[in-house]
């Protein structure tokens, strides 16, 4: 069976499109809460994608950028529904419960914060970049840990969730209507990053820094701008992860996210567009059904993971369409 | 006489103990072949290497159309006209032989930093990549994938992308290594019209080809360049026999 | 601040340090000879807590606990490196980051299973506890005492293994030319499944020891096999020296900054804030180390020059 990519990607649209509004009709609205997490991991995911597939760095931190957009969410949301002042030196403010301004700022603090850590990580590659990127998510993981000021431990709750003009977020169906138009948005972006110069020399990066460079290009440079990019839309994915579940906690920084993000680019097929997509639509119904048999399918999901690392290269996409994915 | 495009001037690096590239100077001048030979382990490629950027020489210069680029990096060097092909083809494997081309271009053009426009419908790149192709005799492969091209194709393809930079001035590593015979030829005549639009600095084994093409030779033994002359002047030089055909006998 | 109260901090550090280095020395062995990045040597770590902790319930003594944890961790390390780690050395490192860390789940949730979710105590044996009395009248505990003894003659050991043995010749030959020694007639595989055993052996041995002074759960492996990579990348991969000096550096600045940092705030702060403050970036600190070390050294302090 062989596949082109374009039905396989538009098929997963549609998917995406009918099945909530069929949980809807069929006053399912759990199926739609699933879908929503699904949709939130994958754009947390794309933005893994840009530098895992196209740039080739295997970073082992990006829930530092989904626990950044988290607690910007979670902090903005805090001062207002308490009604406290937020003071940030130069200026106080009464925090937010406008989703576009969070979201702005979610994606500004991740993006700053993914500058800090690329600028750091990126003097490095290969073996020293997996660890050195894991260790500054863990950095962020112990620091939420210690701001005893947001929860510490045991994180923030938001009460409500926060507004959109027109929408009603508390409803099921229209804050994934947000999600997924936001993922939509997102999946368009790549899309055009990837067959951009920029893109094609970011992939290039991937494949012979020497090349790169000798054709006059700054490798360093185009990777940074990747990773800010990249840190900026998971950093994006956290504050609707937040609210979805409207409630911020250190677990967002933890390293099996990092890990998580990667395996379900893995599962869907790295560099590919849907890649991160399908892998996480695959990853919550795996959750949502092994999790009904067994406590511990974590195994389950294990032995899979083994089994696609030694047996099989591509991801699903790949499978579907005979094609190997990004080598990275 | 005319300034040299590309200098090396006392050019040294050691390893250790071991002396690589030893009070090594060489220029190429306008419209030349400038070959370098030397026997297996005689640092040319250490040379190149510093000439190219990709290694620091302890001490010494590069001059690039008269100007000092020793402390630039590779890329500035690609950027202040250095094109650059290597000894084993450092392409994009997975991308086709367009956007490897392209890849060029876009330095040349120093585009890189457009994020919206697809590189592939980019007329400006375009162009500047399939012109390159079709010099090299590869247009008609440009939507193969880089990897299913054949040994000799790369190579080809390895050229093409340094003509994509207009350089001033090539370094060319081997570039008819694994080549059939078929294929050093037409690489040579190739590369015999190439010296009018930029001079070369050829590194290479294939004797015939460096005898046909080069106007002068560099002899490297040992990290030193130990003559430096016409064809005639090379072959009969009691050095570079010694060099060679002593260490044969 | 009192001097006693300092020194006894530096000894809590180093214990830290030398504990740290158990699984760094694994980690970097395991990387310099194999060239893999294995992030289940978290999972080791607990293997060896746990089986200590069943052998010592099972039997009262802590010295067979301690042979136990060596050998389960080990005897685990050979079989993971035989089964799935082997298909690997050649893979690339996202495959590498994969495997190990489906190794991880597995290895998790497979304990969790066994052993269920409740913390298992794995009790400090007689002889050891209890304080000491040290020169200049520091009372110290004995057991943390004997953990930084056990460290250090690891450490010794390690050294001695690789600059004095066959063994050794063959893993520092191994670190440098793979090809050649599988050409001198070295079996090259039986050479990497003994240094993965051993890497997991050490690994074991430090989830045994510091069993004894935390609870042994699933999931302790983890925290611990992040603060070795900080370790590693601080001394160089691939070092042993460098994964020593990392050890004692990333355990001496975690302890002591969480004892100073707030004191260092209270001399200009009110004391809750100072508290809270002091120990937020206490939190950061070894990581600000390492981002400092890859500002001035890219490879770390013992790493190749790339």
């Amino acid at each position: 069976m062989r596949l082109d990519e374009r039905y396989i990607n538009g098929l997963m649209i549609a998917g995406l499109l009918a099945l909530p509004l069929w949980a809807l009709v069929a006053d399912q609205p759990f199926t739609i809460t699933l879908m929503t997490r699904a949709v939130i991991l994958a754009l947390a995911a794309v933005g893994l994608n840009i530098v895992l597939g196209i740039g080739g760095m295997v970073s082992f931190g990006h829930a530092a950028f989904f626990g950044i957009g988290g607690y910007a969410m979670g902090i903005l949301a805090y001062h207002a529904q308490t009604y406290t002042a937020l003071d940030l030196g130069a200026f106080t403010t009464e925090g937010t419960k406008f989703m576009p301004v969070i979201w702005l700022v979610a994606m500004i603090t991740s993006g700053l914060a993914a500058s800090f850590i690329g600028l750091l990580s990126l003097r490095t590659s290969g073996v020293y970049f997996i660890m050195i990127t894991l260790a500054f998510g863990q950095m962020f993981f112990y620091f939420a840990i210690s701001w005893a000021q947001y929860g510490g431990e045991d994180g923030l709750s938001i009460y409500v969730r926060n507004d959109f003009p027109g929408l009603n977020t508390l409803m099921p169906i229209q804050f994934y209507g947000i999600c997924f138009a936001l993922l939509c948005l997102v999946l368009a972006l790549f899309a055009r990053l990837q067959a951009s110069p920029f893109g094609l020399a970011l992939n290039a990066t991937r494949q012979a820094a020497v090349r790169v460079e000798t054709v006059g290009l700054n490798p360093m440079r185009l990777k940074l701008l990747a990773f800010v990019l990249s840190g900026a839309i998971t950093g994006l994915a956290g504050a609707l992860f937040a609210d979805l579940n409207r409630f911020v906690s250190p677990t967002m920084f933890s390293w099996q996210l990092s890990g998580e993000l990667i395996v379900l680019i893995v599962i869907g097929g790295v560099g590919r567009l849907m890649g991160p997509v399908i892998g996480a639509c695959v990853y919550v119904a795996l959750e949502h059904f092994l999790g009904e048999i067994t406590d511990f399918w974590h195994v389950y999901l294990g032995v899979i993971l083994l089994c696609i690392v030694l047996f099989g290269r591509g991801g699903l996409i790949g499978l579907l369409t005979g094609k190997e994915g990004a080598h990275v | 006489m005319s300034d040299p495009v590309l200098a090396a001037l006392n050019l040294n690096k050691s390893f250790g103990a071991l002396k690589a590239t030893d009070d090594v100077s060489i220029d190429l001048m306008p419209g030349e072949i400038h070959a370098i030979i030397g026997p297996n382990g005689a640092g040319k490629s250490t040379l190149i290497q510093q000439i190219c950027g990709g290694l620091q020489p302890d001490s010494g210069l590069v001059l690039l159309g008269g100007q000092d680029v020793s402390g630039h990096s590779t890329q500035a060097r690609a950027q202040a006209g250095l094109g650059r092909t290597f000894q084993i083809s450092q392409l994009c494997m997975e991308d086709t032989v367009l956007e490897n081309a392209v890849l060029g271009a876009m330095g040349a053009g120093r585009s890189a930093w457009r994020f919206w426009r697809a590189a592939l419908k980019r007329s400006d790149l375009r162009e500047t990549a399939e012109s390159a192709l079709e010099r090299v005799g590869l247009r008609e492969e440009r939507g193969t994938r880089c990897a299913n091209l054949s040994h000799g194709q790369r190579r080809q393809l390895e050229v093409a992308v340094a003509l994509t930079l207009s350089p001033r001035a090539f370094v060319m590593d081997e570039p008819m290594a694994g080549l059939g015979a078929d294929g050093s030829k037409r690489l040579t005549g190739f590369l015999d019209d190439l010296r009018a639009e930029a001079p070369i600095l050829l590194v290479e084994h294939d004797m015939d080809a460096v005898f046909a093409l080069a106007d002068r030779i560099s002899v490297l033994v040992y990290g030193k360049v130990i003559a430096t002359g016409t064809g005639d002047e090379i072959r009969n030089n009691p050095e570079v026999r010694d060099a060679y055909l002593g260490d044969e006998a | 601040m009192s001097s006693i109260l300092i020194i006894e901090q530096i000894l809590n550090g180093l214990q830290f340090g030398v504990m740290l280095f158990l699984m760094a020395a694994g980690l970097t062995l395991i990387f310099g000879v194999m060239g893999l990045i294995n992030l289940a040597h978290g999972s080791l770590y607990m293997v060896g807590a746990f089986a200590a902790a069943a052998v010592a319930g099972a039997t009262g003594s802590f010295l067979l606990a301690l042979v136990a944890a060596l050998a389960a961790a080990a005897l685990a390390g050979a079989i993971v490196e035989m089964v799935v780690i082997r298909r690997l050395y050649k893979a690339p490192h996202l495959d590498q980051v994969l495997a190990t860390f489906a190794l991880i789940l597995i290895f998790s949730e497979g304990t969790r299973w066994v052993f269920g979710s409740f913390p298992l105590f794995l009790d400090i044996p007689d002889a050891l506890s209890g304080p000491v009395t040290l020169p200049g009248g520091i009372e110290y505990p004995l057991y943390r005492l004997t953990l930084i003894g056990i460290g250090l003659a690891v450490a010794v050991g390690l050294w001695a293994l690789i600059e004095r043995t066959r063994l050794g010749i063959r893993i520092r030959a191994g670190e440098n030319d793979r090809e050649m020694i599988a050409a001198l007639g070295v079996d090259i595989s039986k050479l990497y499944t003994l240094v993965f055993a051993l890497g997991a052996a050490l690994a074991g041995l430090a989830g045994a020891l510091v069993g004894a002074i935390q609870s042994v759960q699933v999931g302790m492996g983890e925290p611990v096999l992040i603060l070795a990579f900080v370790v590693i990348v601080i001394g160089g991969i691939g070092s042993v020296r460098g994964a020593f000096i990392g050890a004692l550096l990333v355990g001496l600045t975690d302890t002591l900054g969480g004892v100073f940092l707030p004191e260092l705030f209270k001399l200009f702060m009110d004391n809750g804030a100072a508290q809270k403050t002091g120990s937020a970036l206490a939190s950061m600190g070894i990581y600000v180390l390492m981002g400092l070390v890859l500002i001035w050294r890219p490879t770390g302090l013992f790493g190749a020059r790339a």
